[in-house]
């Protein structure tokens, strides 16, 4: 009688749909909380991240203009796919190095399963609201219909924190998403296979390919591409440091991209607002506040005369 | 095209600048200026800080009207020293401001508003000497949109707990936490706001900025563009006189240099900006250097930044468009206030089968426009705001021509006709820029032949200068709309309901006019997408750049 000998996975980049492992050949050693080798994933490159807003560039036009129940609904679905992985995703959580101690735990990885499953429901139904809460009819003094709506930038890069590898990144990606846009993720560095398994619930939710892209590898590495790249319209970021935060800051003025960093590190500046924030705090975390950073607010003016 | 589609009976486009005439009509209020303005600050006038290594007095420099080039007074050249007080004042000015009952701070805003209509007539005029645009803009537009702005907003100051639905989480006056409170939370205002604004449209801007800042509780310092102080220390008087606490609003002149030191300063909590996107990216740059050195610091303030940059929009005009009408509009979209205007429609689309007849219409109408005296009510273009301005058009008018599109220069040149000389026809600009006598002067013009890859199809130009393009399925017109790195405006025509409202939906613009172009309302919001610049000014989104998120 011989042990049946295990069939680990290998986890690969998720663009357009699909699961390519990176052009550069590289991968990464994820250690588990022993030290020992829980899994092989892959280290991104500049040609992945390009690759990759080029299929959210392709998958942005048409996720944007279907209608808002239509993409609530996939959103929802994707819950649902979420949901059906639920023990892997918890599972994944305690791997981690280092995590026992907090969200490694079994209740803690559960907890944060669900919070994710949730904040995607949240999200979900902003779809087809967010309009209505942010724009709004204008009267001006004159013979014209004028009214202001709320569109999606475009592509927005997304860098999560080493922390609450789950549930920043969905916190991060939901807004975005339910509003129009299409994204690029780069996962936590330290436990980026909850959002490797993410991206199979994705892939099998109707969500159309493209529309979220996610890519392991290290942020000092990929940070400066993010910030430099012109079809990026907007940066959605935490835990990143004060260097990382400026090289996004100064790449995004060649382009003019807009740049969110949601500081959860605890980290209080004199005259600053940007409190540390739980991840779990509902009140913090959920909102048109975190939809209007990836908009644009246009406003229409037409004539009104018989 | 050539000149053989004007229909035959109709006035000859060539020769109406000649057959045109018309008494001249001054405006006769001659404000009062003085010889010399200093610095506000701190609720007073006063003198600049000259070089304290040199010993050297402060410095002051001419501004002058770009009609007749005659100084019209000595402005104060404001230095890092000077920039230090007035961000100091709006610093201690900044609690009070702030902590005032908010129905309070709003009657400050309209006593502003009313201050404004009663000297309407003296801040018309005097915008118009210092920056050269026709009275009538300025007396019909910039100055009662500029009381209509403080006047709007006056009225929000008492009612931003309502402007954020679903800012349960924001830092609130009431307390950290808002469970349980009936009331929602009051959005604390940013702090001290350091505000950089253009030469076109002077007082208007200043307003565009002031207003909001001040109804959210904000205190500021202004910096008013270097050719067209005059209006912004007329609005500084203002304040004096409304009895608005000392320090909330500051006004320091001066070049690029005294912008630079506001943007560097670090206990400004927020640069807005208004001028070209080569500058605001700089502006950029500046800021996410501070906020990366003001990490962990006690001294230096992290700082917010919106910005309204330059554009190079689309009016698109189909085949089903009422056409008389679209003309109006091609006219109002880049000849208003001498094509000075960052949201211009400075890109005609036109759809194929309609572009001979909407280009002779264009000439017909052109020929009356008539260019001369700003201070002359019948006047339509005026005077280009410097000298500096004016070449840089020229220097387009001349790449336009050299990459091989065909200038049309219009405009019935009205008691100005010895500017020209006899140059009409001349290489550089074909007579559109006049080469002697006093005062900067352009004709409106446009050009036809033009590529999508000519520098005059691609770059702001800031002047009464068209590029004519022609399309020919809606597919195309928005694809070429869109293909820009800007997204400040765009306009559409089209009789058809569904179709503008479509085009609307697809074109990345942040303020779209259909069936019209170039209006503007306090309470509609203005700003742009991609590198137009970003937050919006006016309307409730105008708020969102003044208040903490």
């Amino acid at each position: 009688m011989t042990t049946r000998l295990p069939i680990p996975k290998t986890y690969k980049l998720f663009i357009n749909g699909q699961f390519p492992r990176t052009e550069s050949g590289r991968s990464v050693k994820i250690a588990g909380a022993a030290g020992n080798t829980v899994a092989h994933t892959c280290h991104a490159s500049r040609k992945d991240l390009r690759n990759a807003v080029e299929a959210a560039a392709g998958a942005q036009a048409k996720w944007a203009g279907a209608t808002a129940y239509l993409r609530a609904q996939i959103l929802y679905r994707l819950a649902e796919m979420m949901e059906g992985k639920a023990g892997e995703l918890a599972e994944a959580h305690r791997l981690e190095a280092g995590a026992a101690g907090t969200h490694g735990s079994e209740s803690r990885a559960t907890l944060e399963v669900a919070a994710a499953i949730d904040r995607i429901i949240h999200y979900a139904g902003w779809a087809d609201k967010y309009p209505q809460v942010l724009g709004c009819a204008n009267p001006v003094a004159g013979p014209y219909h004028n009214f202001t709506v709320p569109e999606p930038v475009g592509v927005v890069g997304i860098v999560c924190p080493d922390d609450h590898p789950l549930l920043a990144l969905v916190s991060l990606v939901a807004p975005v998403v339910c509003a129009g846009n299409a994204c690029v993720v780069l996962a936590s560095e330290t436990n980026p296979i909850p959002a490797c398994i993410l991206a199979e619930a994705i892939a099998t939710s109707d969500m159309p390919g493209g529309v979220i892209n996610i890519l392991t590898g290290f942020r000092d590495e990929l940070v400066p591409h993010f910030a430099s790249h012109r079809e990026i319209a907007a940066i959605h970021a935490a835990g990143v440091t004060p260097e990382q935060r400026k090289t996004l800051e100064l790449g995004a003025a060649e382009n003019l991209k807009r740049v969110t960093v949601r500081s959860s590190d605890g980290a209080t500046k004199r005259r600053s607002d940007e409190g540390g924030f739980d991840w779990f705090d509902d009140e913090r975390c959920e909102g048109p506040q975190w939809i209007e950073p990836f908009v644009e607010f246009k406003t229409i003016w037409h004539p009104s005369s018989a | 095209m050539t000149s053989t589609s004007t229909p035959p009976h109709r006035l000859d486009f060539a020769t109406a600048l000649t057959q045109w005439d018309y008494a001249p009509a001054p405006e006769s209020v001659k404000p009062e200026i003085a010889g010399r303005y200093g610095l506000f600050i701190g609720g007073e006038f006063v003198e600049p800080h000259g070089s304290q290594s040199r010993g050297t007095q402060g410095d002051y420099f001419p501004t002058v009207n770009p009609a007749t080039e005659a100084t019209l007074a000595e402005i104060a050249q404001a230095g890092e020293a000077d920039v230090d007080a007035a961000v100091r004042a709006a610093r201690e000015a900044l609690p009070a401001w702030a902590g005032l009952p908010a129905k309070e701070r709003g009657k400050y805003l309209y006593r502003i508003a009313r201050r404004i209509q009663e000297r309407a007539r003296e801040l018309a005029v005097l915008e118009t000497m210092d920056g050269g645009k026709p009275i009538r803009e300025s007396r019909d537009v910039d100055v009662p949109l500029a009381a209509a702005h403080f006047f709007y907003h006056a009225g929000w100051a008492d009612k931003l707990r309502f402007a954020f639905p679903g800012w349960h989480g924001c830092p609130s006056r009431e307390s950290g936490s808002t469970a349980g409170t009936a009331v929602p939370p009051t959005p604390l205002p940013i702090g001290v706001c350091g505000q950089i604004i253009p030469w076109n449209f002077p007082l208007l801007m200043a307003a565009w900025k002031l207003a909001p800042a001040l109804a959210c509780g904000n205190t500021c310092v202004l910096k008013p563009a270097e050719t067209t102080p005059l209006t912004a220390l007329r609005l500084a008087e203002i304040c004096q006189e409304v009895g608005l606490p000392r320090g909330v609003v500051n006004v320091v002149t001066g070049d690029g240099r005294t912008g630079a030191a506001l943007v560097n300063h670090p206990d400004v909590d927020k640069i807005a900006f208004t001028g070209s996107t080569e500058v605001g990216k700089r502006i950029a740059r500046a800021v996410a250097e501070n906020n990366y050195l003001a990490h962990g610091s006690e001294s230096r303030a992290t700082k917010r930044l919106t910005l309204e940059l330059g554009g190079k929009s689309p009016n698109i005009i189909f085949e089903d468009a009422s056409l008389d009408q679209a003309v109006e509009g091609i006219i109002e979209g880049i000849y208003f206030n001498q094509g000075h205007v960052c949201c211009a429609g400075s890109r005609l689309f036109v759809q194929e089968s309609v572009l001979d007849e909407v280009i002779a219409k264009l000439k017909i109408r052109m020929a009356s426009l008539r260019v001369g005296d700003p201070l002359d009510k019948n006047t339509d273009v005026g005077a280009i705001n410097s000298r500096e301005q004016l070449g840089t058009i020229s220097r387009y008018l001349g790449a336009g021509c050299d990459e091989g599109a065909t200038l049309h220069v219009g405009g019935a040149v009205n008691g100005l006709a010895d500017r020209w000389n006899g140059t009409a026809g001349t290489a550089v600009a074909h007579g559109a820029v006049a080469q002697t006598g006093k005062g900067y002067w352009c004709r409106p013009s446009f050009f036809t032949g033009v590529q999508p890859s000519h520098t005059i199809a691609r770059e702001e130009i800031f002047g009464p200068v068209l590029a004519v393009m022609s399309f020919r399925t809606p597919e195309e017109a928005i694809t070429r709309a869109n293909n820009t790195p800007y997204g400040l405006a765009a306009g559409v025509w089209t009789d058809k309901g569904s179709k503008i409202f479509e085009i609307a939906s697809k074109l990345k613009a942040g303020v779209v006019w259909l069936n019209s172009y170039n209006k503007f309302d306090p309470a509609s919001p203005f700003g742009g997408f991609k590198e137009s610049g970003f937050g919006r000014e006016g309307g409730l989104q105008g708020l969102r750049g003044y208040v903490k998120a």
